[in-house]
């Protein structure tokens, strides 16, 4: 199961950068996961990370500039038993992992698809971290391959 | 065809000003910090001016403003108080073009709207509550024949209040209309992406205004945004945005027991039953301007009918002529008075739109129409605008569950009352719904089963003062809109009253 899960998870990563064209940064994933990120949104994160400290996520829904992972200090957004955690980035260049979050009822809907972290130039979005600096983290989508979708339900079972 | 000169073009009805500093005690004040930013104007993405940069020190410097301005403002008779709405409103009304030119240049938006909606409902909002004051009354109670329960109104005092982008000068007035009626004094924060045109409006009615009263801090949500929201020193905070900003100004506002506002956005189903197709007459077609609603403000309106449920008795026939309908909208120069669809207000939304077109392919949704960027070409090269799109597809789709706050509807058939309804009803968002249908019955019994905080029956986009707008679920929390809004800006003041001599025999 885990090596089969790592080959798809590769084989997922060529496909997102075919669908974005050549001009996009080599996307990091090395393992199935539920998120990743761009080497761009990896290098905003180390500058957030040196700035600021310590570095969550939370997925936004919703009006005007919902639909995008709001990136905070950790614990500046209090989680609760109405979130679920898709992933504990490794991010290099960033010592502690950074936590990306999403309301449990919205996961429901988004949980057949894989989510890359990008940023985009852009003008703010809530009180998102990056915001000042010019640019906009957003999300990036693709389905989640079945095989995909099995290794993650089946780690969520495990790690209860 | 008009086409409106450019703000600050020889002919322009309206220039802005190079640099906007804050607004705080009835002047302009530099940032503590320094620093500005560039604001760009969507209909080309060239920067057309620069905005103070705030932080928590401007914040606190508005807040000493408004709190020293509150007391008289809110000790002001309400009569005084209506009068001074209705002067602004006079005076927005005798520049209502310049407005709609200032509002459409920086957000993007076609002129046709700000001069037809924007604008004139901005102009009724002022005036609507300066009405609604004038007759709003305390109550008294006669408890027994001596004691007497009085209920007064009194204002919060100082209220936070942050603006989103998509309606800058409709959302702001929604916002301090009913709150300076009431009585505050207010420090508004625009949104980031729309600083500037707040400041054209308050130059043509700030002097109307006792100094303090409205204070506008401009800046980052993470910089000024959260020193504003968190603050112990406002009585409420009332905010339009997305769900996780939403459940933050929560957490903040939860700190210090104060109370929110908040509005969340939505994915709002617009649900045409067969019997609309009956007959080809006034009401089909209006019908299909009401589907064709998605497009307007580019989509990026909170209750943006971006679910269209179509009944399968005559979902082939509809779908065809709702497409013919889209394909008609023109699309061009905001400026132009025939443009119905402009510019997306920011490059981060249109990319988080051009990601949505993407995953909605993914999933296997068919593209019907649009689909796609567009370049406008000349100086709209530089510009943000997405052609209008018509997807269909199941509900389960992420396109149908997510506010892609684009110009993008997402079709579905349904087989009866009870699929539309349960169709509806799956989604996280409860904040509009629309409605389409010649029987009264099927009509009433909907609107009463959609969970939604506003339901058009038979219409939809219309925005009068005079009706409750707020959401159901996910959506927010509290109304804007209608003389309800009053209490939401005040307090109330019981004074408990003994008219008897008499002890009450305790001890």
């Amino acid at each position: 199961m885990g090596s089969e899960g790592r080959r798809r998870g590769s084989g997922a990563g060529r496909a997102l950068e075919e669908t974005e064209g050549g001009h996009r940064a080599v996307t990091i994933e090395a393992r199935v996961c539920r998120v990743a990120v761009t080497e761009a949104a990896a290098a905003l994160m180390r500058t957030l990370y040196e700035a600021n400290g310590p570095l969550m996520f939370h997925q936004s829904g919703g009006c005007c500039d919902g639909s995008s992972p709001m990136c905070y200090l950790e614990g500046e957004f209090r989680t609760g038993a109405s979130d679920v955690l898709l992933e504990r980035l490794e991010v290099p260049g960033v010592a502690e992992p950074v936590s990306f979050w999403m309301g449990a009822r919205q996961f429901e809907r988004w949980r057949h698809t894989h989510l890359t972290v990008d940023v985009v130039p852009g003008r703010g979005s809530g009180f998102s971290l990056e915001a000042p600096e010019g640019v906009r983290f957003m999300i990036r989508s693709r389905l989640l391959t079945d095989a995909e979708e099995e290794v993650l339900d089946h780690r969520a079972l495990t790690q209860r | 065809m008009t086409r409106y000169a450019a703000p600050g073009q020889p002919d322009a009805l309206m220039a802005y000003q190079s640099r906007y500093d804050h607004w705080i005690g009835g002047e302009y004040v530099a940032p503590a910090g320094g620093r500005y930013f560039e604001n760009p104007s969507p209909v080309n993405g060239q920067p057309f001016c620069e905005v103070a940069r705030g932080t928590a020190e401007d914040v606190e410097r508005a807040l000493d403003a408004a709190h020293a301005a509150a007391p008289a403002w809110g000790r002001t008779p309400a009569a005084r108080r209506a009068d001074v709405l209705n002067k602004i409103a006079d005076r927005m009304e005798a520049n209502l073009a310049a407005l709609a030119l200032a509002e459409s240049w920086e957000n993007g938006k076609p002129i046709r709207e700000t001069l037809a909606a924007d604008i004139p409902l901005a102009v009724d909002h002022f005036r609507y509550f300066a009405g609604a004051v004038r007759a709003q009354e305390g109550s008294l109670a006669e408890l027994d024949e001596d004691t007497v329960a009085y209920h007064f109104h009194e204002p919060l005092g100082v209220v936070a209040q942050i603006i989103p982008w998509n309606f800058p000068i409709l959302m702001a007035v929604w916002k301090l209309a009913p709150a300076l009626a009431a009585g505050n004094a207010v420090v508004l924060k625009p949104a980031e992406q729309t600083p500037a045109s707040v400041h054209y409006w308050l130059s043509l009615v700030a002097d109307l205004l006792p100094p303090g009263v409205v204070n506008v801090v401009n800046g980052f949500g993470v910089e000024a945004g959260k020193p504003l929201a968190s603050s112990p020193r406002v009585a409420k905070v009332a905010f339009t945005g997305e769900t996780t900003t939403g459940r933050l100004i929560m957490q903040y506002a939860s700190e210090n027991i104060k109370p929110v506002t908040l509005e969340l956005g939505g994915k709002s189903p617009n649900i045409f039953f067969e019997d609309v197709s009956q007959h080809h007459d006034d009401f089909y077609d209006k019908a299909l301007e009401g589907f064709t609603m998605f497009a307007l403000n580019q989509g990026e309106v909170c209750t943006c009918p971006s679910r269209a449920l179509i009944q399968r008795g005559h979902y082939d026939g509809f779908l065809s002529d709702a497409i013919a309908r889209t394909e008609r909208v023109v699309q061009g120069h905001p400026l132009d008075t025939e443009t119905m669809v402009g510019a997306q207000a920011s490059n981060d939304q249109l990319e988080k739109i051009l990601s949505y077109l993407e995953i909605g392919r993914a999933e296997g949704a068919k593209v019907l129409i649009g689909g796609e960027r567009v370049d406008l070409g000349g100086e709209l090269s530089g510009g943000y605008y997405v052609q209008p799109t018509i997807f269909e597809g199941s509900n389960s789709m992420r396109i149908f569950q997510e506010e892609i706050f684009g110009p993008v509807v997402s079709v579905t058939p349904f087989d009866d009352f009870d699929d539309a309804v349960k169709i509806a009803n799956d989604t996280l968002y409860g904040l509009g719904a629309g409605v389409w249908t010649r029987d009264t019955g099927t009509a009433y019994r909907a609107g009463r089963a959609i969970q939604a905080g506003r339901v058009w029956t038979n219409c939809y986009h219309l925005y009068p003062a005079h009706a409750a707008f707020g959401g159901y679920k996910g959506s927010g929390i509290g109304r804007e809109n209608h003389k309800m809004m009053l209490d939401h800006y005040q307090q109330t003041k019981n004074l408990l009253v003994s008219y008897s001599p008499k002890a009450m025999g305790f001890f």
